[in-house]
């Protein structure tokens, strides 16, 4: 019994690692430049189909996450320096739609390239196989996840709260105007945090991409569920966004184990009943912390 | 000395002013449109129905958006809905349109007033959210419901009485043309009054500033809960006229897709103006058949960039276009002047 409870906490812990890893850059870039993105998971997308290109014509799986990280990175960058820039003036409705466009595009791209099929990435064999942990065999893979994610939500951490960026980027979130009088370059530490965040999608895309398989249709379906963690854990604040995904893995691959049918209504009418009781989500940030 | 005259103020509140000016000729023009093309569309009359049905569509959303300002990707519950109440109405009780559409319309403004009840009292984003996670719900339930719904089949065997007991909906859908016409032209004339109501000005109000109508004594929540409904109800009778004019309900109309692309077709018509719905579905609609001839995703990749463009470059949509032009040729021209 216990050893069942803890494989379930495992799956949802490796689960909600994926989750982290996606949305930690929309976090950010909601909480500081208030931009609804519903493109970012087309950002996480365009990195698991590079990684999945490249290990499939042989390149090392390794150098393929880093080149899908920096592929993603690039691309969100170029998008906000183009596109999204001008929206921060604009309202909501003009940030959707805009995003919304973006997802379409890519979308479109994606099929005409790779087909409208599941798209796989070729993972090294010991990440395939299960490795002993004691109580039962459990996948490497899922290991390597909570590993990655343990280790990307401590450097962000390390990065925020240490770095001289950290502390620009704090105070930008509590007032762009006085970090813009007193001589920071908003904008390009915009850009900064734009890249950085898409490309943690980009990354998480590759990486998850055993959990969240890739296909066209990735970047609608799923960032519904990015959005969830961003909110449920309060825009801009970090720690929330990590519990809430956390969380939602937990609850999503419990309701999977007990009660499959109904997993799906159990995720969203917990997020549902959640943001009716606390609308600015779990951890409303002070500050970004 | 120039004085400054309101006059010389950049047109704020875009669209309502316009649209309130609209001659009579205005007025006939779309409809005038849509009569004739009945007598000369032959082969490409039922998607003309369906073009009739995504305006309508739009205008709730019109309704909802433009007018109240709730930023919502939810509509697609409410056309969904009223698509499956319709389709199951007409299965498993009457196969009589009439009744079937009133019941849709009934159960979505039901819906949609209990959900707006729960939901309208957050904004922005979690409202969003909100919206997304009651569309979420919906499309799982209907695609794992496979008895009820048909899954991802869709829901079969829609049997449609002949309409009044006299009109049969036909292949060439002459019946269902004229039926989404009469529904289309009933819901715009109500929408007409209902904006330029003291009604819709407290809407207007609303939109632009909540905090200010409250303290002049307007009930924001139940005006908002007001409009969110009939928006609720009208994009329930587009999806009944769906269901009953193709006797098919897809799982793709509770799809957060079908909600992206009724945004889209108001955006890119021109939000605020309910004749906006009109240009932009029909553009839309033209558009996705051409592409889709090109290639089955380049449709998607189309209207993607008409969003990004439109967003960008095109604020009040295509029905802006002719100020947008006018206020160009003017810049060109007075900077010809100084030379």
């Amino acid at each position: 019994m216990l050893s069942f409870a803890l494989t379930i906490l495992l799956d949802g812990i490796s689960y909600g690692m994926v989750l982290f890893i996606i949305s930690v850059g929309l976090t950010v870039t909601m909480g500081l430049m208030r931009v609804i993105n519903l493109a970012h998971g087309a950002f996480a997308m365009i990195g698991g189909y590079v990684a999945g290109y490249l290990t499939q014509h042989g390149f090392e799986f390794y150098l393929a996450l880093v080149l899908a990280t920096l592929v993603s990175g690039f691309l969100g960058g170029l998008c906000e320096m183009t596109v999204i820039r001008p929206l921060y003036r604009k309202g909501e409705l003009a940030q959707v739609l805009l995003t919304i466009g973006i997802v379409f595009v890519v979308t479109a791209l994606i099929t005409e390239i790779f087909g409208a099929f599941p798209y796989r990435v070729e993972f090294p064999t010991y990440l395939t196989q299960p490795v002993d942990i004691g109580f039962r065999t459990y996948p490497a893979y899922r290991l390597f996840l909570i590993l990655v994610g343990g280790l990307i939500a401590l450097i962000l951490w390390l990065l925020i709260e240490g770095s001289l960026y950290g502390a620009k980027l704090r105070a930008a979130v509590d007032n762009a105007g006085m970090a813009r009088a007193v001589g920071m370059n908003v904008n390009l530490l915009f850009t900064a945090t734009f890249i950085i965040g898409t490309a943690f999608a980009g990354l998480g895309g590759a990486i998850g991409s055993g959990i969240l398989s890739l296909e066209p249709s990735y970047a609608l379906k799923y960032v519904v569920l990015f959005l969830v963690v961003v909110i449920v854990g309060g825009e801009g604040s970090f720690k929330g966004s990590f519990v809430a995904a956390m969380a939602l893995g937990i609850i999503d691959t419990t309701g999977k184990y007990f009660v499959a049918a109904a997993a799906p209504y159990l995720l969203y009418g917990a997020v549902f009943v959640l943001l009716l009781w606390r609308p600015q989500g779990i951890l409303p940030p002070k500050s970004l912390a | 000395m120039t004085t400054l005259t309101p006059k010389s103020l950049p047109a704020s509140g875009l669209g309502t002013m316009a649209a309130g000016q609209l001659s009579f000729v205005g007025h006939a023009l779309p409809w005038a449109i849509a009569v004739v093309f009945f007598f000369v569309a032959g082969g490409y009359l039922s998607f003309g129905t369906q073009v009739l049905i995504w305006i309508l569509f739009a205008l709730s959303l019109d309704l909802a958006l433009g007018y109240a300002g709730i930023v919502t990707l939810g509509q697609a519950a409410f056309f969904g809905l009223g698509a499956y109440a319709a389709g199951l109405f007409a299965i498993h009780a009457s196969s009589d349109p009439v009744v079937g559409h009133l019941v849709a319309v009934g159960v979505t403004a039901l819906f949609g007033f209990v959900t707006g009840a729960l939901i309208l009292h957050t904004t922005g984003v979690t409202f969003l959210m909100l919206t997304l996670a009651i569309v979420s719900i919906m499309f799982e339930y209907a695609n794992q419901a496979t008895k009820l719904t048909g899954g991802d089949d869709g829901l079969q065997g829609i049997n449609v009485a002949p309409l009044l007991g006299v009109f049969e909906f036909s292949i060439f859908g002459q019946t269902a043309y004229v039926y989404a016409l009469v529904v289309l032209f009933f819901w715009f004339v109500f929408s007409w009054r209902v904006v330029n109501s003291p009604f819709g000005r407290s809407l207007d109000g609303i939109r632009q500033k909540p905090a200010r109508m409250r303290a002049i004594g307007t009930p924001v929540w139940r005006r908002l809960l007001a409009i969110y409904t009939l928006s609720a109800a009208m994009a329930g009778s587009a999806g009944a006229l769906s269901a009953h004019s193709t006797s098919f309900v897809g799982l793709s109309v509770l799809s957060l897709v079908t909600s992206g692309v009724v945004a889209v077709i108001l955006i890119l018509g021109g939000i605020r103006r309910l004749y906006g719905a009109f240009v932009g579905a029909t553009i839309y609609l033209l558009v996705q058949d051409w592409s889709a001839k090109v290639s089955p995703y380049f449709w998607e990749f189309i209207v993607g960039l008409m969003l990004i463009a439109t967003v960008l470059f095109l604020e009040g949509g295509l029905m802006d276009l002719g100020r947008v032009g006018r206020n160009f040729l003017n810049r060109i021209r007075n900077r010809a002047d100084v030379k």
